[in-house]
């Protein structure tokens, strides 16, 4: 995705919300410059401090999923035995809403973080064993029986074939990882806690009524969001300079 | 060198393939093994290789009993079996990394290992030297085969097997290639089984030739083939005599 692309999307968004905003005519939504002017205000006013408590958070659950689910799903893709014990088993869990688990997480790990972080890894962790395990199972067996031929043992397969092969995958499943980690993180953040972008945007627009506010906390989310799908992107032209030549 | 003693194997559900199947290669010999699709060239190649175990029957390499793949086998796949996200240097020091990865312990590495680094030499006698940075994608298919050639003579294989490995040249680059790997074999001492559904290449590299058939095997078809890899023996009447009858013996297989 070039700059120049994201800078056009961002200023056509800008421009429909500027109109919508004059079309309502409702203090509920205000405009893009008003909201501009309150964002910047907020950064001296604790919004940093709520970017970062969010940033942790999202950024520990996804963490901990990829370190979870990318073993998982390179063993269950890569063995055809384990593909065929645990794949039923990952597909009756995996259609199943975890939000609908926040107030068991949180009797059994509290109202702190570790709650917060628990259900972003539960919803992540089942997408990225999924996407992962796909890719591994995907490999042409001729790779394999190549690097067989090589001496690769099982471990070495893991370490030389399925993991590099796999990176693509998890890069994948971690940029569309990204938009639920930030919805789920939202809805973990609106109870238990008075740090995160959730709280924050929550308590300006439903007990303050400060809606300039409330989307520029909005517009903090966003920025979450995009700063983190950057950063995949950046990582796979790192890691996957192979895809990126020509 | 090779010894199969009485090998059976088929895959499930299936007639077998080979049934009390027997055959002897020598150490630095180069063989061919020919027949139609399906009659098991490839499955005979992988047995050769560790990667398959037969049913019943014995394959031993060197004298010992062949269980699994063998550190000393070097085996070029069809599609020479590069690892797309690695540069051709990386993927010809690979074999090189597996053994270290598990250090001279006689099952993934021999023995005597002795952890160096022939890669850039191989790269330059492979003539691949300027593209040791690119990856697969960016180079031809003659250089990707060059590349799978020199990550498998990089670890000092005594037996080399290939599968089909020139199939998807074209006929200059072919040529070039089954010369290359003649001279290679010659230097290295290397004892040479070669895949090939291809009368012309099976000619061109097989001082022996086997002939593999649709129905199950059991006896061996061997067809003596000394001058091959000579100077001007495919233009001879001899190479050609025995391309027509090699033609004549699949066709009535096939028939």
């Amino acid at each position: 995705m070039r700059r120049r692309d994201v800078f056009l999307a961002a200023l056509v968004l800008l421009v429909v919300w500027q109109m919508t905003a004059l079309l309502v005519n409702f203090p509920i939504l205000p405009g893009p410059y008003e909201v501009l002017h309150v964002f910047l205000r907020e950064l001296q006013n604790g919004l940093p401090s709520h970017f970062v408590f969010s940033l942790w958070r999202v950024f520990a659950g996804m963490a901990l999923s990829v370190l979870a689910a990318v073993p998982v799903g390179l063993a269950i893709g890569g063995s055809g035995a384990l593909n065929r014990i645990f794949s039923p088993l990952i597909y009756l869990l995996y259609p199943i809403p975890k939000v609908v688990f926040v107030p068991v997480v949180i009797l059994f790990l509290g109202i702190g973080d570790l709650a917060k972080i628990a259900i972003m890894f539960l919803i992540l962790f089942f997408q990225i064993v999924v996407l992962v395990r796909d890719q591994a199972a995907g490999l042409p067996p001729q790779l394999i029986q190549s690097l067989r031929s090589l001496g690769a043992g099982r471990r070495a397969l893991f370490r030389f074939v399925y993991l590099p092969a796999s990176l693509p995958a998890i890069l994948t499943a971690l940029r569309q990882s990204i938009g639920t980690a930030v919805a789920v993180l939202y809805i973990t953040e609106l109870s238990a806690t008075k740090y995160g972008l959730g709280y924050y945007i929550y308590y300006n627009g439903s007990t303050l009524m400060d809606y300039p506010a409330m989307y520029a906390g909005v517009v903090a989310m966003s920025l979450l969001g995009l700063g983190m799908y950057f950063s995949v992107d950046w990582l796979e032209r790192k890691w996957c300079k192979w895809k990126f030549v020509t | 060198m090779i010894d199969l003693e009485h090998v059976t194997f088929a895959h499930p559900h299936t007639p077998p393939l080979f049934e009390n199947f027997s055959l002897t290669i020598s150490r630095g010999e180069t063989w061919a093994i020919l027949g139609p699709s399906g009659c098991g060239k490839t499955t005979l190649l992988y047995l050769l290789a560790g990667l398959r175990q037969p049913d019943s029957g014995r394959i031993a390499i060197e004298g010992e009993r062949l269980t699994r793949p063998r550190p000393r086998t070097g085996l070029i796949l069809q599609d020479y079996g590069l690892l797309p996200w690695a540069t051709v240097q990386a993927n010809v020091e690979l074999g090189l990394r597996v053994r270290e990865f598990y250090g001279e312990d006689g099952k993934h590495a021999p023995m005597d290992f002795q952890p160096g680094n022939n890669v850039v030499d191989w790269l330059d006698r492979l003539g691949i030297a300027e593209v040791a940075d690119k990856f697969p994608s960016q180079i031809s298919g003659g250089q990707r085969q060059r590349a799978a050639i020199a990550r498998t003579l990089a670890l000092e294989p005594d037996l080399l097997l290939m599968d089909e490995p020139f199939s998807s040249l074209d006929a200059i680059t072919r040529g070039d290639l089954q010369n290359l790997t003649l001279r290679l074999c010659r230097e290295q001492k290397l004892t040479l089984v070669i895949v090939t559904h291809a009368i012309e290449e099976a000619t061109g590299l097989g001082k022996k030739i086997l002939l593999l058939s649709r129905a199950s095997n059991q006896a061996t078809r061997i067809f003596e083939n000394p001058d091959a890899g000579q100077d001007g023996y495919r233009a001879s009447s001899a190479h050609h005599e025995l391309c027509d009858l090699l033609w004549k013996e699949m066709h009535y297989e096939t028939a």
